[in-house]
């Protein structure tokens, strides 16, 4: 099968999605991000690289974090950035969808930056914008958040350094989570030989094993010497409904707190894609405690986003 | 017209016949196989060398868009000429439900005008497919309907659905149903497994196919010592086709069919969001494959069927969870079932059977052979012949098929519906 996201020289043009993306690809975006960390602390917070290319944020599902955080990148990259908030109703049709991303084209996009409520919308933009035109999938369904597992690997690796002898225990309502998904395949794609996937079996989704991940029920046994705890986002249209009883009882079964941390290792750390339900996920002491690394994951993600978009710029040449 | 066909293969399942010989048509009938009758003079003769003559296919299940959109009919059955099929069922969810004899009797007026397959239509089991009040299934039955069946998901009225099978059973119409339970299938757009998983597509999960048929069977049974015939449509899990094999050894009337694409495809195939294959039922696993293919080869299931659906291509350039649902199949049908005997090493006797006689039995039909006496209904194609499927190959309104841009194998040359030709292709510039 041909991966859609890369062009024939093998190199990055579009990131949809982290499952499949070779290794290489991966830690050149880690080690490009690297040298876009200082570009935040300095007084001109900005580099020249994308001057003159526009970026359309296209977010047919609200996200005014994730937005933000790709429309600070791109201008840091000196792009000129468009955000258009499109109302995406289920009813919404796909031929509004196309003939938008057309007309955009029209207008001289040189990079869409997608949020989708359906899986594969990246996808499907992807096959059919013109040849120069990249697609970068800021979240699509419950398949793939792909700039926030590289943001996840990114921080591991900041404070962790090697992935080689990494447990990583991915903990919460995994079956919706797109960033569980791609932190999963980022994970594995780096040779973390440990990966867990923790939460009650309403919310685990099929086929996790085959991929090389271990399942854990039970949040102690889950946490055990590990060295990463992510936690996800429970929604709120999850709780009370036919997947779990109510907040309070999740909390108690697989809420992070001090003493659910205490089988994890001593000096592990403890992330979040955020928003965060403090109470629902997380204990507010964990949260704001010396594990947590959920603020700098944030700060990194302008980082890795530059990154993404600066490479996928750079590829030209598409099959 | 008096027609010959000399010198071709002569494949009839329901005959086990493979040989080399003459088709001879008179007054819309078979009236020789092997030898010229004596006296018989021909009004055209068809060189049949190289070419393989077969009955014409029956497919269980082809949406013909009509009613619901004016005109559709005529293409759809040019592109079911186009595939060798001579029988065409048609299932009562169009626009609107085929639950009015008046419906009924339009459609197959404008089916006769349109001179293609034989059309067979389906009657709707309950007033506008909804599940609720039974339809007048008699009346229907007497203007035409060869059976009754609720096209989506088993209603969730079950006592309405016992009822409808009672009622059904008093007049001996047979009931098709698919084994699809909503609640359990609920948003479902991808078969349940890894692929799901890893795609994050929400999962129609096996058991909403085995509670289905658990239930179908408890119900059926329910309908007296001599239950109610039923028809399983579009079969498939494995887990479903144990169920059915443990029903027809219990005895149970019970028959049913696959679509040739859950023949040939799994829910990998789906690749990166390829909303072709976006079917229902959803794709499933290779160990579901296996079971299906192991089941036709057996005969667990009897059928295979097109599950002809024609999606607009906007309606295709969707996310693959927004997508239309279906495939077109028509035209694809013969090449698809070259390919699967040829890949599980089946006689083509043994696998044309699963598109000419087998079918006809379902329906209690006497075509689907090339017996003397029966309807010459005969599909003559070449089955080393192959073709792209592609926009400007495909004959019918859908050009939503997986296979698009792929090259096939068996080429339909001549279709024959009641001893007339109704649809001739000339041979390929090219011959190698």
């Amino acid at each position: 099968m041909v991966n859609p996201q890369l062009n024939a020289d093998g190199e990055l043009h579009h990131l949809l999605s982290l499952d499949g993306l070779p290794r290489s690809i991966i830690e050149r975006i880690l080690s490009t991000a690297d040298s876009f960390i200082s570009v935040g602390s300095r007084e001109v917070k900005s580099v020249p690289l994308l001057r003159g290319r526009s970026v359309f944020n296209l977010f047919f599902e609200n996200s005014t974090r994730t937005r933000t955080t790709f429309e600070i990148a791109a201008k840091r990259l000196s792009a000129d950035v468009f955000n258009l908030n499109i109302a995406a109703s289920s009813a919404a049709k796909g031929e509004s969808l196309l003939d938008t991303i057309n007309n955009l084209t029209a207008m001289q996009a040189d990079l869409f930056v997608v949020r989708h409520s359906q899986g594969g919308a990246p996808h499907l933009i992807a096959g059919h914008v013109a040849p120069h035109v990249h697609v970068i999938n800021a979240g699509d369904g419950r398949h793939s958040h792909p700039t926030q597992g590289l943001l996840d690997l990114y921080t591991i690796r900041h404070y962790k350094r090697d992935f080689s002898a990494l447990s990583v225990a991915i903990v919460g309502d995994i079956l919706h989570s797109r960033v569980a998904r791609s932190d999963l395949h980022a994970l594995l794609a780096v040779g973390v030989p440990d990966v867990r996937a923790v939460g009650p079996l309403t919310l685990l989704p099929d086929g996790l094993e085959a991929l090389g991940v271990r399942l854990f029920t039970s949040l102690e046994q889950g946490l055990r010497g590990a060295d990463v705890v992510i936690m996800l986002r429970l929604q709120n249209e999850r709780m009370g409904g036919a997947l779990l009883p109510s907040a309070s009882e999740y909390f108690r079964k697989y809420g992070l707190t001090p003493e659910a941390l205490r089988t994890a290792k001593p000096d592990c750390i403890v992330m979040h894609p955020g928003p965060m339900n403090r109470g629902v996920e997380i204990d507010s002491r964990v949260a704001d405690g010396s594990h947590s690394v959920i603020l700098p994951q944030v700060t990194f993600g302008i980082a890795v986003r530059m990154a993404v978009m600066s490479i996928a710029a750079s590829s030209t040449r598409f099959r | 017209m008096r027609l010959a066909i000399e010198t071709v293969r002569l494949v009839d399942p329901a005959a086990d016949m493979d040989r080399v010989g003459g088709l001879y048509l008179a007054d819309g009938r078979i009236v020789g196989v092997g030898a010229m009758p004596a006296g018989f003079v021909a009004d055209r003769r068809i060189d049949g060398r190289g070419l393989i003559a077969a009955p014409g296919l029956i497919d269980l299940c082809a949406r013909m868009r009509e009613p619901g959109t004016d005109g559709a009919l005529r293409v759809e059955m040019r592109a079911a000429l186009a595939g060798g099929v001579t029988g065409v069922v048609c299932p009562p969810d169009t626009d609107p439900p085929l639950d009015e004899p008046g419906l009924v009797r339009m459609l197959r007026q404008r089916s006769r005008e349109a001179a293609g397959a034989r059309l067979y239509p389906l009657g709707a089991l309950t007033a506008g497919l909804k599940g609720e009040a039974l339809a007048q299934m008699c009346t229907l039955a007497e203007v035409g309907c060869v059976a009754f069946a609720q096209t989506g998901a088993l209603p969730d009225q079950r006592g309405a659905l016992l009822n409808a099978l009672r009622y059904a059973r008093t007049f001996d119409l047979p009931v098709w149903l698919r084994p699809v339970d909503a609640t359990l299938a609920s948003e479902g757009v991808a078969g349940e497994g890894a692929v799901a998983g890893r795609l994050g597509l929400p999962a129609v999960p096996t058991v909403a196919e085995t509670v289905a048929l658990h239930t179908i069977f408890e119900l059926q049974r329910a309908t007296g010592r001599a239950p109610v015939r039923i028809h399983l449509c579009r079969l498939s899990t494995a887990a479903g086709i144990e169920l059915l094999r443990a029903a027809r050894n219990e005895g149970l009337p019970v028959t049913a069919d696959v679509s040739i694409l859950h023949v040939h495809g799994v829910d990998a195939d789906i690749g990166h969001f390829d909303s072709n294959w976006r079917l229902d039922p959803p794709l499933r696993t290779a160990r579901d494959r296996a079971a299906i293919r192991a089941a036709l080869a057996d005969g667990t299931i009897d059928a295979i069927c097109s599950d002809h659906a024609p999606v607009a291509l906007e309606d295709k350039l969707l996310p693959f969870g927004e997508a239309g649902v279906g495939a077109s199949g028509l035209e694809t049908l013969l090449s698809l079932v070259l390919d699967w005997a040829q890949s599980e090493n089946i006689p083509l006797l043994r696998a044309l059977d699963r598109v000419t006689r087998a079918p006809a039995r379902v329906l209690g039909e006497d075509t689907g052979t090339l017996l003397v006496g029966r309807k010459a209904d005969v599909v003559l194609f070449d089955s080393a012949e192959r073709w792209k499927v592609d926009d400007g190959a495909l004959l019918s309104f859908g050009k939503n098929t997986p296979y698009l841009g792929s090259e096939l194998a068996g080429r339909v040359r001549v279709t024959i519906v009641g001893g007339e030709i109704r649809f001739e292709r000339a041979a390929a510039e090219a011959s190698a």
